[in-house]
This record gives structure tokens, sequence and C-alpha cells, in this order.
């Protein structure tokens, strides 16, 4: 199973999981803040779907811990939200993954809605107030930026020889 | 599924337990030193940036800015020697009520590494940590006026919270009269509310709000900012009272770290009060 192929897979994949970090520290106007879209879960995503038996709840968990002290949140709450989502995607990664862009599309923006909505919870239980709109700017972003952000990973993972 | 399961019941002690008790600072700053490279990456362009324009200013700009600026040092000199004196006769009146000294402040300058990604907090990254002696719970004060707190302290970062984060609570009073009031952040909106001001108090529109120092996490008398909207209802127990912050928050990209000793336990005038008053 070890062969020298699965070192590298382990760098190429935590590289993009440290560019999508980068892209999310990225500053932004304020009021295109909520707009941002969620690159973290969606490399997450991308990657149980591809492949599946080196990402899972675990990665997904990590990556929200180090959002969660990017982001100067609670620490968990991310990672609450990321290991959910990257629960789901892998139990549905053989239906998914087998889907057009643009109904794969339909299954990013419910992962992303439900990403988002386990944060702003958190928030709430904080007593920090909640618009509405929030709930659906960043998934939205981020379901119209799935193609793109698939047809790069895809790119990646095969120059890369990524299994 | 265990790891799910796991997972999630791991994520919400780590919620509780931040959020209840400061065990985790440890692990916190030690993750923030592993992403420090990523925040400076981030940052690179932007001082590229900085530095390109500051290089391309036109001459006649250089020359405008440089003419106001002696203008304001005049300006400010002139204010200086006037503080001096009355810095002199503040010690010397204090030495007549044989008060202890206020301790000197310690300022040290820090610079923003990056801002809150999360658009319901108003928290910053300083790029000033341990190493250069901050202390969590410092004053951050911009030119304008007060701007937050320190509340994270890391290796060679510290994460700060400003006072427009709906979770932070300012104790101020009005600089006319010395009404007290507790500011609180309000988030999106950039304002700060005072709350439990009763209906009957004397707040006007553009009252000028500056720290009370109680509570001894901030020092008292630095500007916060000015009234800028009351509402009163008869119906309701408390006015509302809004209040604008005089630091540019979204502007700055420098800010002071202050640090001052609160007034010590020995002196006599507290101590003289603290009798009085049955403690």
């Amino acid at each position: 199973m070890v062969t020298p192929m699965t070192h590298q897979s382990r760098w190429v994949i935590t590289s993009t999981f440290v560019f999508a970090l980068l892209l999310t520290a990225l500053p932004m106007p304020e009021s295109t803040a909520i707009w941002r879209p969620a690159w973290v879960a969606l490399v997450l995503v991308y990657w149980c779907m591809a492949a599946p038996e080196r990402v899972g709840v675990v990665v997904g968990w990590t990556a929200g811990l180090f959002l969660d002290v990017m982001t100067g949140t609670l620490l968990g709450q991310h990672a609450l939200g990321l290991s959910v989502v990257a629960y789901v995607a892998h139990r549905t990664h053989r239906r998914v993954r087998v889907l057009p862009l643009w109904r794969q599309g339909i299954t990013i923006f419910a992962l992303v809605f439900l990403y988002q909505a386990l944060v702003l919870w958190s928030n709430g239980i904080r007593g920090i107030p909640v618009t509405a709109p929030a709930y659906w700017t960043s998934p939205l972003v981020s379901t119209l930026l799935w193609p793109w952000i698939f047809v790069v990973l895809r790119v990646i993972r095969r120059r890369y020889a990524v299994v | 599924m265990i790891r799910a399961v796991a997972a999630v019941a791991a994520s919400i002690v780590l919620m509780t337990v931040d959020h209840r008790a400061s065990h985790l600072e440890a692990a916190r700053s030690l993750l923030s030193t592993v992403l420090y490279p990523l925040q400076l990456a981030i940052h690179l362009p932007i001082r590229t940036g900085d530095w390109l324009s500051e290089q391309l200013l036109t001459r006649n700009t250089i020359l405008a800015e440089n003419a106001a600026l002696r203008e304001e040092r005049f300006r400010l000199r002139a204010r200086l020697e006037k503080l001096d004196t009355l810095e002199a006769e503040n010690r010397r009146l204090r030495s007549l009520l044989g008060s202890a000294e206020q301790v000197d402040q310690h300022v040290l300058v820090a610079e923003l590494i990056s801002v809150d990604m999360d658009p319901f907090s108003r928290r910053i990254v300083l790029n000033r940590g341990a190493q250069d002696g901050v202390l969590p719970g410092q004053t951050l004060i911009g030119s304008h006026g007060i701007m937050g707190q320190v509340v994270h302290v890391g290796p060679f970062s510290s994460n700060a919270l400003l006072i427009t984060d709906p979770s932070h609570a300012l104790p101020v009073q009005v600089h006319r009269n010395g009404l007290r009031a507790v500011a609180t952040g309000t988030g999106p909106l950039n304002l700060l509310k005072l709350s439990h001001v009763p209906n009957s108090a004397d707040v006007q529109i553009d009252d000028r709000i500056v720290t009370s120092g109680l509570g001894s996490r901030f020092l008292s008398g630095y500007p916060v900012g000015k009234v800028v909207e009351i509402r009163r209802d008869q119906s309701q127990p408390f006015a509302e009272v809004y209040v604008e912050p005089s630091a540019m928050l979204e502007r700055t990209r420098e800010v002071l770290l202050v640090r001052s000793d609160p007034v010590t336990r020995q002196d006599p005038a507290f101590e003289a009060y603290m009798s009085w008053s049955g403690w």
C-alpha cells in the first residue's frame, strides 16, 4: 500500500489546504466579507470525493481547527462545521462524483450551507448577532466557483497522480 | 461514523472549554505560530503595494505633505510645552496630596498583519507577541482614540478585540459631566451602544465620551468617541445611546500598545477611602 507516490500525494493535498487557508485570510473590503467563498470547505469536499481513502473527517476536523485559530473564533467552531461536512461528503462521494458539474453544484450549496449554519449557530450561542443574508451568500458564491475549483484541483490531482 | 461522532464531540468540548476558561491559550498560541508564515505571506503583497505607492508619489504631493507636517509639528510642539508645564503642576499637586505617582506608561508600536475574516466579530492580528513583551489585556490605542484590547498572545503575534466587537464592553464616562456608562460593541454597525443609561440622564448629541478607567483594565481619560444618536422611548426603562468611535478602526495600520500598572494599593488616599467606605 505504501509506495513512494503516497508521500507526494500527502504533500499535494496539504498544500492545497494551505492555499485555501491563504485565500480565506486574504483581506477583503468590509462590505464584501460575507460573500467570501468557503475555500477550505470546497477543497475538503473535493478531496473527500477524489481521494476518500486519504481525506475524511479527521482531516476536516484538523483543517477546521487551523481555520479557528486563523479567524480568531472559538476553538472548535469551524472544526465542528468541517467535520460534519467531511462526514456527509464522504458518505455520498460515490453518488456525487459521477454527477454532472451543475448537479454537483447543488450538493455543494447544501454542504456549504450546512457548514455556514453550524458556524453561525455557534456564533449565536456566544451572543454574536447573525443577519439572514449570511446564511446564503457564502454558499451561493461557493457554488458558482465550484466548477472552476473542481477543474483546477482535478488538473493538480492528475498532474501529481494523487491517489 | 464513529470518527464523525468523535469529531463533533471533540469540537463541542473544545468550544465549551474555550468559551468558559483559558486553558487552551497554549494550544492556540502553538497553532498560531504554525500559521504565522501564512499571515506574513498574505501581508507581503499589501506591504509591497504600500511601498510602491510611496515610491511613486509625485514631488508636489510630497512637498505639500511636508508643509502640512511641518505646520502640524509646530502646533504640536506648542501644545507639548503647555502639556509639560501641566504635567509638572500635576506632579506637584499629587505630591501635595501625598498620593502615589502614576506609574510610567510603557508604549509599544505594533502593526496590523490581518483583520477579522468573520464579518460579525471585530478582531485583528498584530505583529507583536510575547517576545516583545505584549501581555493579554493591554490597551490598543490609535491616533484618534482607544481601539481595543489584546486578548490572545502568541510568541510572535497577538490577537486583539476591537471596541466595536459585540462581545466587548468598555467602561466610559461622558466628558462633560462625568456620567458613567458601559459602552458595548455592535459588530457590523461600527457603533458603540451605551447600556443602562436612564431616560432622564443628561446626555446630548456630540457629547465626548472618554474611558473612565473603572475596572482597572483600561486607563482613564482616553477619547472613545462622540454621541451620534439618542433614542428616548418613555415606555422603555433605558435610553438607547449610540457612540461613534473616534479611532479610525477600519483604516488604521499602526497601533500603540499601552501598559500601565494600576494604581498601587499602597496609595494612602486609596487606603483611607477603603477604610472609610467599610471595605
